[in-house]
This record gives C-alpha cells, sequence and structure tokens, in this order.
C-alpha cells in the first residue's frame, strides 16, 4: 500500500512497500525517471531507493506554483499521485548489463574464510555461488557511487561485521545479509569482503560520475 | 587577491549552500553546517548568497589578508582579532594588506564561519564548491585547509567603493532579529516522520518533554545524543531509503542520532522526526555536553515559518544593497 510521509518540511518520501523485490524497484525506478523528465516548478532531486522514492523540493516556489494546496506538502504529493496514476506505462527498458572482474586471490579476499566457515562451504564453493547469478543495482546510497546490489543466495549470507573495519579498501566486494556492494572508495565499512575488482566506480570528473545506476544487471566474473 | 593560512585550526573547510541534485547517485550535499549565518554573511557583503566561506571549528585557523580586503565572520564566536583589534561578528570590516586574523578563545558555539568580499575563487565540483571529506573532492584540494595553504578571492564581484586604493566600509550590523537564536540548550521545532506514529506512547513523552545530551560522539555526518531510550511499539527491520540533514534516527539501542550535513544519503534506521531547517543552524552550533530539546509542530507551521523567515530576509537583502551603492 501506497505511503507519503515528509522527510523535513522540503521533501517526502512515497513509499511503495517495505520489501525487497525487483518488481516495486521497477516502479520507483519507473516514477523517477518519469519525474525527472516531468518535474514541478520547485523540484529539486529524487532519490530512488529500494521500495520507496523521495522527492526533494524548494517550499517557497511550491507554495508559489500549487495555490490550490493548503501546503507545499499536499501539492508536491497530488502531483506524484498523478503521476504515478497517469504516466504513460514506460515499455521496461532493457537493463543495461554489467561485467565486473573480481579478484577473490586471498589478499583481497579479507573475510571469504569466515563467509564459508559459517555457511559450512569451502572459499572456492562461495566463489561458485557468487558468480553463478546476475545481480540487480537496486540503489545507489552510503558513499559516492556504491550500488546495493542483491539478491545472493541464501547459502552464502551473512552478517554484517560486529566492529566495523576502519578502511576497506577501495574496490573491495562486500556481502551484508542478502546484498552485496562493491566500496567506491576507501572508507570505514561493516561488509563482509569477498573480493575486489579494479573497476572504477567512482570517478568525479567524469560527465556521469557513477559507474552504476539503478535498474542495471550486474554479473561478476572471477579473473582466473 | 588571496589569505594564507599561517595555521590550519583543526577542522577549516571550503563550504556553500550545498550540492544539490546528485543524492541519487550517493553524492550527498555537504555545504555549511551552519546555512543561516553562511547565507547571512554573504547578504552582508553583497555576494552570490551561495558562495563559498569557511567553516572553522576551535582551535580555528590563523589566516594572514595578503591583499586588502573586506570580510565578515559569524556563527559562533571565538573571540576573533584583526591585528590584536577585537571583532564584532555580522559586521563587515576592512584588512589591510598582511592583517593577521587570530581567533583567541571559544567564547559560543561551535562553527565559525569567514565570507570575503567577491568569494573565494574555488573551483566547482558538480555545482558547488562545498568539501565532501569522504570522497576528497571538492572545496579546497577536496580536504581540510593546510598550513601554507594560499586561497584566492575571485578579483571581480566586490560590492564596496573603492576610494583610493582602499575599501570602504559602512558601519552596518546585521539585525539580531535575522541572527539565530544561539543557546547551549535549544529547544528546535521538527516535524513528525515515518516510524512517529509507531513510537509507544511513553517514548512519544519522552521525544516531547525531555531533553538529550548531546554526546562526545558528534561531528559533521551525525550528532549522537545521550538520554531516556526510545522505543517502537514494534521492532521493524526497514529497508534502506533517503534520509535527510536534520533526520532524527533511532539506533538498536534506543538512543537518538540526527543526521548532519556530512550524513548519508540513505539509511535503514527508524526516521522519528526531521528538524526545520530554520532550526539546524541551532543544533549545528552545539557541542558535547549541550542539550537539546523538540518541540512537535505541523508540516503547514513549518512551511510558514520558511514563508515567513524569506520576507524578513528580503529587508535584509535590500538594506545591505543600499549600504554598498
Amino acid at each position: 500500500m501506497l505511503k507519503t510521509f515528509p522527510l523535513g518540511e522540503s521533501a517526502l518520501t512515497i513509499e511503495f512497500s517495505n520489501e525487497i523485490s525487483p518488481e516495486t524497484n521497477d516502479k520507483v525506478i519507473n516514477l523517477a525517471n518519469y519525474l525527472e523528465n516531468n518535474n514541478f516548478p520547485g523540484y529539486i532531486e529524487i532519490v530512488p531507493a529500494y521500495s520507496s522514492l523521495t522527492i526533494f523540493y524548494d517550499v517557497l516556489t511550491v507554495r508559489k506554483n500549487f495555490p490550490d494546496f493548503s501546503t507545499a506538502f499536499e501539492g508536491v504529493k497530488n502531483f506524484a499521485e498523478n503521476a504515478l496514476r497517469n504516466y504513460p506505462r514506460i515499455q521496461k527498458e532493457k537493463s543495461r548489463v554489467i561485467n565486473i572482474q573480481v579478484s577473490f586471490d586471498k589478499e583481497n579476499a579479507l573475510d571469504l574464510e569466515f563467509v564459508a566457515a559459517i555457511n559450512h562451504l569451502k572459499p572456492s564453493e562461495v566463489i561458485e555461488i557468487f558468480i553463478a547469478q546476475t545481480y540487480r543495482v537496486y540503489m545507489l546510497g552510503f558513499l559516492p557511487g556504491f550500488a546495493y546490489l542483491g539478491e545472493i543466495d541464501w547459502r552464502i549470507a551473512a552478517p554484517r561485521k560486529s566492529a566495523p573495519r576502519l578502511r576497506v579498501p577501495k574496490g573491495s566486494v562486500g556481502i551484508a545479509g542478502r546484498q552485496t556492494g562493491i566500496y567506491p572508495l576507501a572508507s570505514p565499512g561493516g561488509w563482509q569482503i569477498i573480493g575486489k575488482t579494479n573497476v572504477e566506480l567512482f570517478t568525479p570528473n567524469a560527465e556521469s560520475p557513477t559507474f552504476l545506476q539503478a535498474g542495471d544487471t550486474v554479473k561478476f566474473y572471477s579473473e582466473n | 587577491m588571496s589569505v594564507l593560512i599561517n595555521n590550519p585550526g583543526i577542522l577549516t573547510t571550503v563550504q556553500d549552500a550545498g550540492r544539490f541534485g546528485f543524492r541519487r547517485f550517493g553524492i550527498n550535499p555537504n555545504g555549511a553546517m551552519d546555512k543561516t549565518a553562511a547565507n547571512l554573511l554573504n547578504i552582508l557583503l553583497g555576494n552570490d548568497e551561495a558562495e563559498a566561506v569557511l567553516e572553522m571549528h576551535f582551535p580555528a585557523p590563523e589566516i594572514v589578508f595578503a591583499e586588502d580586503t573586506v570580510f565578515a565572520l559569524g556563527g559562533a564566536d571565538f573571540s576573533a582579532k584583526l591585528n590584536g583589534e577585537h571583532l564584532e561578528n555580522w559586521k563587515p570590516y576592512r584588512a589591510e594588506k598582511e592583517s593577521v586574523l587570530k581567533f583567541t578563545g571559544k567564547n559560543f558555539g561551535n562553527r565559525a564561519y569567514l565570507s570575503v568580499t567577491g568569494g573565494f575563487a574555488v573551483e566547482k565540483w558538480l555545482g558547488s564548491t562545498s568539501t565532501n571529506l569522504t570522497a576528497n573532492i571538492g572545496g579546497f584540494s577536496g580536504r581540510k585547509l593546510k598550513k601554507n595553504d594560499r586561497l584566492l578571492f575571485k578579483v571581480q564581484g566586490s560590492r564596496f567603493k573603492v576610494s583610493g586604493s582602499k575599501f570602504e566600509v559602512p558601519n552596518i550590523k546585521i539585525s539580531a532579529s535575522l541572527i539565530p537564536f544561539y543557546s547551549r540548550f535549544p529547544t528546535v521545532r521538527v516535524v513528525a516522520g515515518a516510524e512517529f506514529e509507531s513510537l509507544t506512547a511513553l517514548s512519544e513523552q519522552t521525544l516531547r518533554q525531555e531533553t538529550f545530551i548531546v554526546s562526545q560522539n558528534s561531528d559533521r555526518m551525525g550528532f549522537r545524543l545521550d538520554g531516556e531510550p526510545l522505543f517502537l511499539i514494534e521492532t521493524k527491520e526497514l529497508v534502506s531509503s533517503a534520509v535527510n540533514f536534520g533526520t532524527i534516527q533511532i539506533l538498536p539501542d534506543g538512543q537518538l542520532i540526527i543526521l548532519m550535513a556530512d550524513a548519508q544519503t540513505s539509511g535503514g534506521y527508524p526516521r522519528i522526526a526531521h528538524i526545520i531547517e530554520i532550526d539546524l543552524p541551532l543544533v549545528a552550533q552545539l557541542g558535547a555536553n549541550d542539550r537539546i530539546a523538540f518541540q512537535l509542530i505541523s508540516i503547514e507551521e513549518a512551511e510558514n515559518i520558511t514563508l515567513e523567515r524569506e520576507k524578513n530576509l528580503n529587508f535584509l537583502r535590500v538594506g545591505c544593497k543600499f549600504s554598498q551603492i
């Protein structure tokens, strides 16, 4: 069920559900793409997430341009709800498939043994299971260019580290629960690290600074 | 035209009104913690309102003005002295060539701002001069300032009249009514967040009536609070979604965190309330062991406060323009 709530006085979040599913995430991304091209006076930006979309806006401009509503919140909410009802059913664009090479060498796979041990597998089996399937980019967040990918096979799922590492090396591929992701920069972090890639996920001065975008499909392959 | 950093202070960065439009890529806005201070100083000096300023913490930097300029300070009061002479906040001053700006004591607040007429000549990244300390980009070489850094001013853009070779500075000061009502124990206004209604009755009462202590563990990313723990009626696992500057979340142990200017773009902890933008400067000036209380208001009230504030700022904008002609 759709739920809309304020995220401060100049942003609102439309929550489609509180679950992770490709179908819901498709709806989020479709609405995000639509709003990016069909926005309203006072629109600032949108943030698509797993199952919600947040719209940031300028209260003054919205109030001026939506005089029929008592608040900017109601005006933007109404605009988004209309968009959801009326926007042409977008043909689901074919998702980009992106192949990413990963090194699972011991010095890069800092927690591979741990992930294998808690799942009663050999490290090589974890890798096999990990690269056997493709992953969806559900959203970007946490760090510039950090993509939340899912969902990994439950047989290799692993909890976050109880004490986060102070410095996870750039390019590290990590697991948290049934999510996986790649650290675009060296950063503190609590995900279990099973490998490393040389792909640049964040290029500050490129026209599009992040390599992955929500809706992409990622396939990992071993460099060996 | 430049300033030279003689001593960088503990954390001095270039910030502006923020970098917007890129949160969906995980790139958060950054920007001044006390946006009102930065904004007021820029209006006072006739700058673009989103012009780059220096954000300084205490111990604050020692800065040498390499050429004549006009500058102003605001936000925290770190007992600023120019060549030994005491300076007030919210007033334009002329700095003569080679004069030295020092900050001699922490009188009030935690973040002071320096704006110069015309602004600092800092390259923009994604439309903003703010420093992103996580990605080491934006601002001055993507980092906090170091000894011997030299920041250039924009040559054009000063609205102050030059008589002879010197800037003429009018004797003006920003009206006290426009300056945030800073306090070490502020009550800040909040609007309810998505999980507010899921608070237990007791926790809702706690949020409305108790005060919370700002912990040591507070920085540009977020302020951790110590106080009565808060609980939801049922513990919900939330999937990550967008968060905002001013979002108040409950951590697993029941304690609160206020997300600040450098917070991540998304998070998964319950969002119980959001501090309204106009009151964020009150939070930005708090330090360890200061206290904060919350007053819940409606969205309509919050928006009306924004409209009212804009009207009052317009008086300042007009007033400052006249004083510089």
